[in-house]
């Protein structure tokens, strides 16, 4: 068992360790000296900063399964698509795998699973944004997402041709596969990571992301006994490459070792969104809180959504008012959005608030108090009511877009 | 015949169901604040709550009790203290609550955190449903769950927003999925695994007999050994992945500008400031 420990003689009673544990489990105990409680999760953070060397953190030994050197190698993408397209999270990832594949000198790859009505086109435009080779397996099963097909077929591949990184858009479809591919590999897996780079020393992943809400950030990495390293990785977090589609790659197809009648689900049917833009994949989000005060008024700001051709969000304060339905809100309990701009129309900003939207590239607070927590946290901010603010700007912008 | 087949078809079923849902104490994270001096989180004198999610769970498989009759049974895998959102659960109306705790369980990541709670489900018998928030609001990670049905043999079906039909005789489930573009209708083999979305209902609240009742449960703590484990695949030692550094987000730019002057000169200068960014197509 790993074990965390402080030497009493050694400890001067200084506290520098007691606040930087992120998880709140040293405390200074009745002798003066630091003790640690059983939220400590063995990170480490507190023994680097003692002065004097009194802590101490003993990691167990790893099970001895540690993969031969090269046996796992090349960067993965999961080449997500929905509806006919591909997802353009997967673009994104391959974006950012080029970078991990320059830096660890190896290939970077597609993984894709569909029916042998799109693979063709799907695995070009896999090519296009910058994959050299894509592995496929195509069957009628595969058709739309489905757990078991899904995960069957990953597994298959992932054990057959080892890649050393594999890298899921962290969508619906991506959290739920990821977890089962992960699980059933006992790989590591990582969520929502904001940022993935190579350690040019050990060559391992470096993940990081953010937790409590977006209140820490870590950097997570797995221990080179477990392979492949995994993450999943928002939409929009990583920029979009340029499509090249003279770019030449290899499409690699294996068999899909699965019928029907093993796959437990059956989907019966979809009801497509009635909204035009999704808060998923909006560049603006124009959101409202309990300062729009009934559902009628979110017209207002429908209106200016539809000028900036974004989608229209909505703090808890208003989905529980039962103002705007659920699949509107942002925030902890809500959707997590990263929008290039996003307006908050009288929404004060809970902390649980901005855990769904603060690393929005742009934030516009519009809010009659001036002591909104909001305006702590936006780019640029008007004190003002508004449902004089919103129409003003909907006209401005539809003056200078000529919309 | 025909016509009696579809009245029977038609009657409510009344099989009882067996049902697990999976909790976790998180801190409320309404009272977390960054200490400015160190940028550290402040967590003396937070508060620990049920997972938000995780009462949407409990809420669920409470209703589906209600309909179908059977029973629900609740876990948590926390330190000692996570028995206060075990007595939440009871007192909500879950029959049952079981700790996993354990020194060996400390340090555990998704895929160890899956396995040890699969292990205690299995302790529990035969179910016909295993309920999970969609996340935990702490990790936000959505790994859990699908980790479990995995580990459990178990169909999964995530962010559900409605049980339409539940079949216990026939061992089917109709759910409807809440996805980024839209609703998915999916049928499904029982048992399976659920992990559901804040849409699902509206958790009851926690009536003083329903205290009353928490207080008094018995809830068993279940070690390492109880439940099995293999000492390799729990707590730090079991996780392929570990946190090597947390470090404070970078701060937004310590609050932006107010664009000030009567409301058109404020609205026009906005206007400029977004058009600048380009982000307006």
């Amino acid at each position: 068992m790993a074990e965390l420990i402080i030497d009493k003689e050694t400890c001067t009673g200084c506290e520098a360790c007691v606040p930087v544990c992120p998880f709140g489990a040293l405390s200074m105990g009745d002798d003066g000296t630091a003790v640690v409680d059983e939220k400590c999760t063995f990170c480490g953070a507190c023994v680097d900063v003692c002065p004097v060397g009194a802590i101490t953190l003993i990691k167990d030994e790893k099970a001895a399964r540690t993969p031969e050197a090269g046996e796992y190698k090349d960067v993965w993408v999961f080449i997500e698509h929905e509806d006919g397209k591909v997802s353009p999270v997967s673009f994104e990832l391959l974006g950012e795998g080029a970078i991990l594949a320059r830096d660890l000198g190896c290939r970077l790859c597609g993984m894709l699973f569909t029916d042998p009505e799109h693979v063709e086109a799907f695995a070009a435009e896999a090519v296009a944004y910058g994959a050299e080779t894509v592995y496929v397996m195509e069957s009628p099963l595969l058709g739309s997402y489905r757990t078991d097909p899904y995960a069957r077929a990953a597994v298959d591949l992932i054990r057959k041709h080892k890649p050393e990184i594999v890298l899921f858009g962290a969508t619906t479809q991506g959290r739920d596969f990821a977890g089962t591919v992960a699980t059933t590999l006992e790989a590591g897996l990582t969520a929502d990571c904001t940022g993935l780079a190579i350690d040019p020393e050990t060559k391992n992943l470096k993940q990081t992301r953010p937790a409590f809400g977006g209140n820490i950030m870590a950097t997570i990495l797995d221990y080179p006994q477990y392979r492949p390293q995994m993450s999943t990785v928002r939409p929009k977090v990583f920029a979009m490459p340029p499509r090249d589609p003279s770019r030449q790659g290899q499409v690699v197809r294996e068999p899909l070792a699965m019928t029907e009648d093993e796959v437990r689900t059956k989907v019966l049917e979809f009801v497509r969104g009635e909204e035009t833009v999704n808060l998923a994949d909006a560049e603006i989000i124009i959101s409202g809180g309990r300062g729009v005060g009934c559902g009628e008024n979110f017209k207002v700001l429908q209106e200016l959504a539809d000028t900036l051709k974004a989608a229209v969000g909505a703090s808890r304060a208003a989905v529980d008012a039962g103002w705007i339905p659920y699949h509107h809100q942002v925030g902890q309990t809500g959707r997590t959005v990263r929008p290039k701009i996003y307006f908050a129309c009288g929404i004060s900003g809970s902390v649980q608030h901005q855990a769904g939207m603060k690393t929005s590239d742009v934030i516009v607070a519009i809010n009659k108090d001036p002591e909104a927590p909001i305006f702590q946290i936006a780019t640029y901010g008007i004190v003002g009511d508004l449902f004089q603010v919103v129409p003003m700007l909907t006209q401005e912008f539809k003056k200078r877009l000529g919309r | 015949m025909l016509y009696l087949t579809s009245v029977f078809a038609a009657l409510p079923k009344e099989e009882p169901l067996r049902i697990a849902v999976c909790v976790k104490q998180v801190p409320d994270t309404t009272d977390v604040k960054i200490n400015p001096e160190t940028n550290t989180l402040v967590r003396e004198g937070v508060a620990s709550i049920l997972n938000p999610f995780d009462e949407y769970a409990v809420e669920e498989a409470l209703q589906l009790r209600e309909k179908h009759g059977g029973e629900v049974h609740v876990i948590t895998m926390g330190p000692p203290q996570a028995v206060e959102v075990l007595k939440q659960a009871v007192a909500m109306g879950a029959d049952k609550a079981y700790l996993v705790s354990d020194r060996a369980f400390a340090g555990a990541d998704t895929l160890a955190t899956a396995y040890t709670l699969a292990l205690t489900l299995r302790t529990l018998g035969d179910l016909d449903l295993v309920i999970c928030g969609k996340q935990a609001i702490d990790g936000d990670t959505a790994q859990v769950g699908p980790g479990i049905a995995t580990r459990m043999g178990m169909p999964q079906l995530t962010y559900v927003a409605k049980v339409k039909e539940v079949d216990p005789q026939a061992k089917r489930i109709v759910v409807e999925r809440l996805l980024e573009h839209g609703r998915e209708t999916v049928e499904s083999r029982l048992p399976a695994l659920l992990t559901v979305v804040k849409d699902i209902n509206k958790p009851r609240p926690v009536s003083l007999m329903g205290i009353r009742k928490a207080s008094r449960a018995e809830i068993p703590v279940l070690t390492a050994a109880a439940v099995g484990a293999d000492e390799n695949r729990i707590g730090l030692k079991g996780s392929p992945t570990w946190v090597t550094k947390v470090f404070s987000p970078e701060a937004r730019g310590g609050g932006g500008e107010i664009l000030k002057g009567d409301l058109p000169e404020a609205v026009s200068a906005l206007a400029d400031r977004i058009m600048n960014t380009k982000f307006v197509k």
